[in-house]
């Protein structure tokens, strides 16, 4: 009766009951914890992972609806010889993080938007990353994401050395 | 961090200090054993705070946190200043929480701040003598760099330099003053001889330091005003990036809390029973204030509780609520004196109100815990790990020695964090005596924000007189808190007569600290009120504060850039406002102007920002400018939406619905944030750009409606 499924491209049977969410399945049984616990009622998207590549917020989804899908976290974003996801470098670039806490959440939410929609809009981007961010970053997010579709970001107030 | 915090680091400081004197330094074996926990043999290690090891790796141990502020790249940056080293071979690692590592270049900067000239008639040595007998390594007070950095960083970079150049003379048998230094390399120009600093480390470590080495003049920076990317940020964009949540060992289980609802309220009966019978549940603990279940998982541990009827008191708080609390202060206020009418001139008075707010860090508190053999270890993040370390030994009866504590990062903590008032420490040492295996406490995210340690409920009832000149002649400012916030509560502006009351008023609430302390709530009132002032005074805002502010002074220097580069005098679409204000805290003066208008639901909408900073130096621009920018997004965000409630001593919020953060959509798309630099005293940068956010907001509302926000959060009130 275990739940099958593919994590990050490998098969997996998930042996916790079937209520059980898949934040706390990837994180406590597959010790994969750069998906992060926040709110536990898919209010701040710390957890946002992508189930069959849509973004979800995986807190309030039970294990049992991930039978047969496939999911990626974070930690599946990265190609398989180690190159960072375009959106996980531009975050680099960008120097986005600040506590870094929410930030697998946001990236996760910008991948599935870039996914869907090519060059996002400042309004898609907008209506897509509803995640929260407590230090204040969405600025940097937003520039990210433009950077990453090759978009002309906007200016910020003080370059890099 | 506000006054409050400085008296208590000093008052610490004289009564620890008598005590506990002269045992870590003063002794040789007593400084071996210290530096023993960080330097190997072959390395030198200089004043604890810098390490070369021979391959040329430098590694700089913080007494301080990061969590994000990118403090640990910036002392970096700082060390290598002075160090004249090689950059890519730079590191930050934290501090090991031991006595050792307190954090004289904090207590140095309090001290001097709180009584100015004081410490320069203070030798160094004896200062950090007595900062090393005081048990703290607190991330706080906007701190990190303008006293770390700046005391610790600086002085041991300049230092160990001086010991490198006098070894490597030694050895190359030529005078110290032939001898250059660059990319962590002493070199002979004459001989065409050099030395790496890995090689000469051990040796020069051996030498004595000079206790108050020169360091250089800022137009000799190197690294000091430029930005390296941070240390911290690929970990945190792969998922690797380990937080106190993410601490996983062999045979651990998870537990979760339930406190009582009202806080000093204890725990009178529970059936432990329905939890037992969830699937994966193991144990049920009682707290005096809390019960505790833990299991295999978190998920487990959460139905478990879930199916608890736990039974507590309300400690005798059971008639407090918001609005009691406001009515208790607004009494006290009205105790102040009331002022006289200027002749000729106009008076005006005006009550201002600000709520109890959370922190709201991302990452809920969890600490983990493993009680064997009498010895206690724990992991987590908080923003003192030599005091948690303190608190852990103290609840689990146990001395300093036989507990090890692992400083973790942090997902935010913007003053939650503090050992004094997190209860997570008592709570898990005391878990973890009782059973056989490691133990992760999680608080959900209800118990974080219905337990929290608030940004105290403040009311003030603010007085001024406007003379015939149209200038402000006296004011007076009576408020009403737990703590004394008078240094936060005076403002920038030549008032003849200006005076702030403090009205103690406690509640059942603790009185703690939030990003920026008390500089938020009088921030608003103080620059709020000044733009009444102006209106009544029939003047613009900007212009009527500028004829207050001493000519060819640092605040009206930063008034007038930010109007400028704002575009202040521009005009504006119909039903958008403008708004100004001046806030200086942490030793920062930060000016910030809003553009908003009102969306049709009646809610603020933040169309454009600009900020201008003058906080000495700039350290490290890129990350600065994303401190400001980050704290004026949490300014607008407490501002708009945030509040907490009590209602019959308990807070009614529980998660995101109730307490609502502000989202990306909501936040200016661009922040325009510009540094001056003055070159004055340095001052912090992760908090002074939260205060004026609230008042600039209001104002520029008032400029877009007539409607004036004197009471926070605003949501819905400057609809028409």
């Amino acid at each position: 009766m275990a739940i099958t499924a593919t994590v990050n491209g490998e098969p997996i049977e998930f042996t916790g009951e079937p209520d059980t969410p898949l934040l706390w399945a990837v994180r406590e049984e597959l010790g994969l914890t750069g998906t992060k616990f926040g709110c536990g009622i898919a209010a701040c998207g710390a957890c946002s992972v992508h189930v069959n590549g849509e973004v979800v917020r995986s807190c309030s989804l039970p294990i049992s609806e991930v039978a047969g899908k496939a999911v990626t976290t974070i930690e599946g974003l990265m190609s398989a010889d180690g190159t960072l996801h375009a959106v996980q470098q531009a975050w680099i670039d960008i120097q986005v993080p600040q506590c870094g806490y929410c930030q697998s959440g946001q990236i996760m939410a910008a991948v599935a938007l870039i996914r869907q929609s090519g060059k996002p809009s400042h309004a898609q981007i907008d209506e897509a990353m509803t995640n929260l961010c407590r230090c204040g970053t969405y600025p940097r997010i937003r520039e990210a994401i433009l950077k990453a579709t090759g978009q002309a970001a906007s200016a910020s107030a003080t370059g890099a050395a | 961090m506000g006054v409050k915090r400085r008296n208590f680091l000093i008052g610490a400081a004289v009564v620890a200090g008598a005590g506990v004197f002269g045992t870590i330094w003063a002794d040789g074996s007593a400084r071996k054993r210290v530096m023993g926990a960080t330097v190997k043999p072959g390395e030198g290690g200089f004043n604890a705070w810098i390490k070369i090891a021979p391959d040329d790796t430098i590694t700089v141990y913080s007494p301080t946190i990061d969590f994000g502020q990118g403090s640990h790249t910036a002392l970096a940056q700082m060390a290598a200043e002075e160090l004249d080293a090689d950059w890519t071979k730079m590191r930050t690692l934290q501090a090991p929480p031991m006595p050792g590592f307190a954090n004289s270049g904090l207590l140095q900067g309090f001290i001097s701040e709180a009584a100015e000239g004081l410490s320069h008639h203070v030798p160094q040595s004896l200062l950090s003598l007595v900062a090393r007998s005081v048990p703290i390594q607190l991330t706080g007070g906007s701190s990190a760099i303008r006293f770390g950095g700046q005391n610790l960083m600086r002085k041991t970079g300049a230092a160990a330099r001086l010991a490198l150049i006098a070894e490597a003379a030694a050895r190359l048998g030529v005078p110290a003053a032939e001898l250059t230094t660059a990319d962590s390399k002493v070199t002979h120009a004459k001989s065409n001889r050099s030395l790496r600093y890995g090689e000469l480390a051990a040796a020069a470590a051996g030498r004595s330091l000079e206790t108050d080495p020169p360091l250089k003049a800022a137009k000799d920076f190197r690294f000091i005003g430029r930005s390296p990317a941070r240390f911290d940020i690929p970990g945190k964009v792969d998922g690797t990036a380990q937080y106190g949540m993410d601490v996983a060992l062999p045979g651990m289980r998870v537990a979760t809390v339930t406190m009582a609802p009202v806080r000093g309220g204890k725990l009178t009966s529970v059936n432990e029973k329905p939890a037992l019978a969830v699937s994966g549940v193991e144990r049920v603990i009682k707290l005096d204030e809390a019960v505790v279940v833990i299991a295999k998982g978190y998920w487990q541990a959460s139905k478990g509780l879930a199916a608890l009827s736990p039974q507590f008191t309300d400690g005798g708080h059971g008639d407090l609520s918001s609005a009691s609390v406001f009515a208790a202060q607004d009494k006290l206020n009205a105790e102040g004196k009331v002022l006289a009418q200027p002749a000729g001139g106009k008076l005006l008075a005006a009550d201002y109100k600000a709520p109890f707010l959370h922190q709201a860090m991302m990452e809920p508190f969890a600490m983990t815990a493993h009680y064997t053999d009498g010895k206690l270890e724990a992991w987590g993040g908080l923003q003192d790990p030599l005091a948690t370390r303190g608190q852990l030994a103290k609840a689990a009866g146990l001395s300093l020695d036989q507990v090890t504590f692992h400083a973790l990062i942090m997902g935010g903590g913007f003053g939650r964090r503090f050992p004094q008032y997190s209860q997570i420490i008592e709570q898990v040492a005391i878990v973890a005596k009782q059973v056989p295996w490691p133990v992760k406490l999680i608080w959900s995210r209800e118990q974080e924000v219905s337990h929290g340690a608030y940004r105290p409920q403040v009311a003030a009832r603010l007085q001024a007189g406007l003379g015939a000149d149209g200038k402000v002649a006296a004011w007076t400012s009576d408020y009403a808190q737990h703590g004394d916030a008078r240094a936060e509560g005076t403002v920038p502006y030549a008032i003849p007569a200006f005076e702030a009351r403090h009205h103690k008023y406690i509640s059942n609430q603790v009185d703690a600290y939030f990003r920026s302390v008390d500089a938020s709530q009088h921030g608003f009132f103080n620059e709020s009120f000044i733009d009444e002032l102006a209106h009544a005074a029939g003047e613009d805002p900007y212009q009527f504060r500028r004829k207050h502010l001493p000519a060819g002074g640092r605040h009206l220097k930063v008034l007038d850039e930010v109007a400028r580069l704002s575009g202040w005098a521009t005009p504006l679409p119909q039903g958008t406002g403008r708004g100004i204000a001046l806030v200086e805290s942490f030793g920062t003066i930060v000016g910030e102007v809003i553009e908003a208008a009102l969306r049709e639901d009646g809610y603020p909408q933040v169309l454009k920002a600009t900020a201008v900073v003058d906080c000495g130096t700039v350290v490290n621009p890129r990350n600065a400018e994303a401190q400001i920018a980050g704290g004026l997004i949490m300014g607008l965000s407490c501002a708009i939406g945030e509040e907490i409630t009590l209602d019959k001593g308990a807070v009614v919020q529980t998660n995101f619905g109730d307490y609502p953060l502000l989202r990306l959509a909501e936040a200016p798309p661009v922040i325009a944030v510009h540094f001056i630099a003055s070159g004055a005293k340095m001052g912090g940068i992760g908090e002074p750009g939260l205060p004026p956010a609230a008042p600039a907001l209001a104002n520029a509302l008032f400029a877009a409606t007539g409607k004036r926000v004197r009471q926070l959060p605003i949501r819905d009130q400057a609809k028409g």
